[in-house]
């Protein structure tokens, strides 16, 4: 009976991968997830950056060269998706560097220094782009 | 570690370190990150010559290695997190974290190659 009753407990445990559709997180929670999705996201990009820093290091050459892979579309694609996870990495590990001072833990704070994090990373992701696709 | 008289606590004791150590590296990336960011925004693009000359000082040297060390143990602490809360079965996550440890020690190598190549 006790065993049957321990099974049939929901268990809470970390929102998997993929449940994430599924949940309609609030502000913190979007910034917490994604900041986890920003930063493995730099993990796996990691070779490409410092190819690209390789390109514009080694010589003239190659950062003409670089500078030819820029201009493809694929490439500002690329440079997109950098930008925003540095973007909004940096801008949500300053606050969880504020929250682990205590500042702001309460909920209505929290929910609000979130929100800032997306008005912050948002439109700087949004200058990138249009620095990226020529616009700017 | 004792707490109080009867309670003992066990364990391998470097959950405060990289607690500590995943926060300081993240201030040594971001002061490093911004720096360059607003460096780059002030001074213009001055072509390869400037950027190359940038990166062959050796104060820039000296700068850029403690942001790569930051780096790569900033991005194993987070990537075990990662692991240690999605990856349930020990074998795969043992196997995982050990190929991160293998990755991110190419890289570093990788970019200290990159960064004395000026």
């Amino acid at each position: 009976m006790s065993t049957t009753l321990r099974e049939n407990k929901p268990q809470y445990r970390n929102i998997h991968i993929t449940q994430i559709v599924g949940y309609r997180l609030p502000a913190p929670g979007m910034v917490s997830i994604l900041h986890r999705i920003s930063g493995a996201l730099m993990f796996l990009l990691l070779p490409v950056a410092l190819w690209l820093l390789q390109l514009s290091l080694a010589s003239e050459t190659s950062y003409l060269r670089l500078s030819g892979i820029a201009a493809q579309w694929w490439a500002k694609l690329l440079f997109l998706v950098l930008v925003w996870s540095l973007v909004h990495h940096l801008v949500a590990g300053i606050r969880y560097l504020l929250l682990d001072l205590h500042i702001g833990i309460e909920k209505a704070a929290s929910v609000k220094s979130a929100l800032v994090v997306f008005a912050l990373s948002l439109p700087l992701t949004l200058l990138a782009a249009l620095r990226i696709f020529g616009v700017l | 570690m004792s707490i109080g008289s009867k309670r003992l606590v066990v364990g391998a004791h470097y959950g405060l370190r990289d607690w500590l150590g995943q926060r300081l590296s993240a201030v040594v990336l971001g002061v490093y990150t911004v720096a360059l960011v607003l460096y780059l925004l002030l001074a213009g693009n001055s072509g390869y010559d400037g950027w190359a000359r940038l990166f062959a000082a050796p104060w820039m040297k000296v700068a850029t290695l403690l942001a790569l060390a930051s780096l790569f143990y900033h991005a194993w602490v987070g990537m075990r997190d990662l692991w240690m809360d999605y990856v349930k079965p020990v074998g795969v996550r043992l196997t995982l974290q050990l190929l991160t440890v293998l990755y991110l020690l190419a890289c570093a190598v990788w970019s200290v190659q990159v960064l004395w190549i000026v």
